[in-house]
């Protein structure tokens, strides 16, 4: 269990990396993809089977290859310089490490943190779709519509950004 | 078996990581990837606070935190559209996904 947790972690953390060291977009793509199934694992060490089914249905299946067909469509090549901007490459690291320096301070004094994962009630395992879905449908009812209208705004935003960039282009040309 | 403790820092690692993406690439594609990386890294905290949250080590009784996590995933995918389609039409209109090239509003 404990192995299995840091194999996953390795991952996700490692190929994460490779996302923003990359200089090709696609395979930060494809290393995010790796990263993303990594997270989803750590998801079923933590026994929420639904999120971590969700997390590669949602991120891995529709996200990415979404990614990754603007990617190809806008024929996206390797960036041409090879040098770093010194300055962006320099704030980046430093904002990094004191992240991390506090991350470690905050969790040093967090005793909350020090409690060991027990397995997990055996007559619950199984229930946390149904739970969820009882969740959502009675307490989030309302959000959950919220939501809906969210997906539809988003859904004619985005035909709408395509539909009126054909025009200009028609008009151009 | 692992604690809190280093679930929490393995979420925190993986948004500094895509915090440092953010800040050090200029290839907006791979900047809107990192903002991802982030949103998820919040989720493996939340969740995580969720799996310990009943004291023991035992998950909390209610399932508020996952509830909140499937709408912070569905609120995700409806980003990455729409951004993915700005930049669609902003590469039709500028021809460039670098952000060094993009400084009209620069004075």
């Amino acid at each position: 269990m404990s192995l299995l947790f840091y194999i996953f972690s390795g991952l996700m953390l490692g190929f994460g990396l490779m996302v923003i060291v990359c200089r090709n977009p696609l395979s930060s793509a494809l290393c995010l993809v790796i990263s993303f199934l990594g997270l989803a694992a750590l998801f079923v060490t933590l026994n929420a089977y639904f999120i971590s089914v969700i997390q590669i249905l949602v991120y891995t299946g529709a996200v990415m290859v979404l990614f990754l067909f603007i990617i190809m469509l806008l024929d996206i090549r390797e960036e041409k310089s090879k040098d770093w901007n010194l300055l962006a490459l320099g704030g980046g690291v430093i904002v990094l490490f004191g992240f991390v320096a506090q991350l470690i301070s905050v969790l040093g004094g967090f005793d909350e943190g020090k409690q060991k994962m027990v397995p997990f009630p055996e007559d619950l395992s199984h229930e946390d779709v149904k739970m969820i879905g009882v969740e959502i449908f009675t307490n989030y009812n309302f959000h959950l519509q919220v939501l809906g209208v969210l997906l539809l705004v988003a859904t004619i935003g985005v035909v709408v950004l395509s539909r009126q960039q054909g025009k200009e282009g028609s008009e151009n040309n | 078996m692992p604690t809190l403790n280093e679930y929490l820092l393995m979420g925190g690692l993986l948004f500094a990581i895509g915090l440092c993406g953010v800040m050090i690439r200029t290839n907006i594609i791979v900047i809107l990837m990192s903002l991802e990386m982030m949103l998820s890294a919040a989720n493996l905290t939340l969740v995580a606070f969720w799996r310990f949250g009943g004291g023991e080590g035992l998950p909390a009784q209610s399932y508020n935190a996952q509830v909140m996590v499937f709408f912070v995933i569905t609120v995700a995918a409806a980003e990455v559209a729409v951004g993915l389609a700005i930049i669609v039409a902003l590469f039709r209109s500028r021809q460039t996904v670098e952000v060094k090239e993009l400084r009209s509003m620069k004075g």
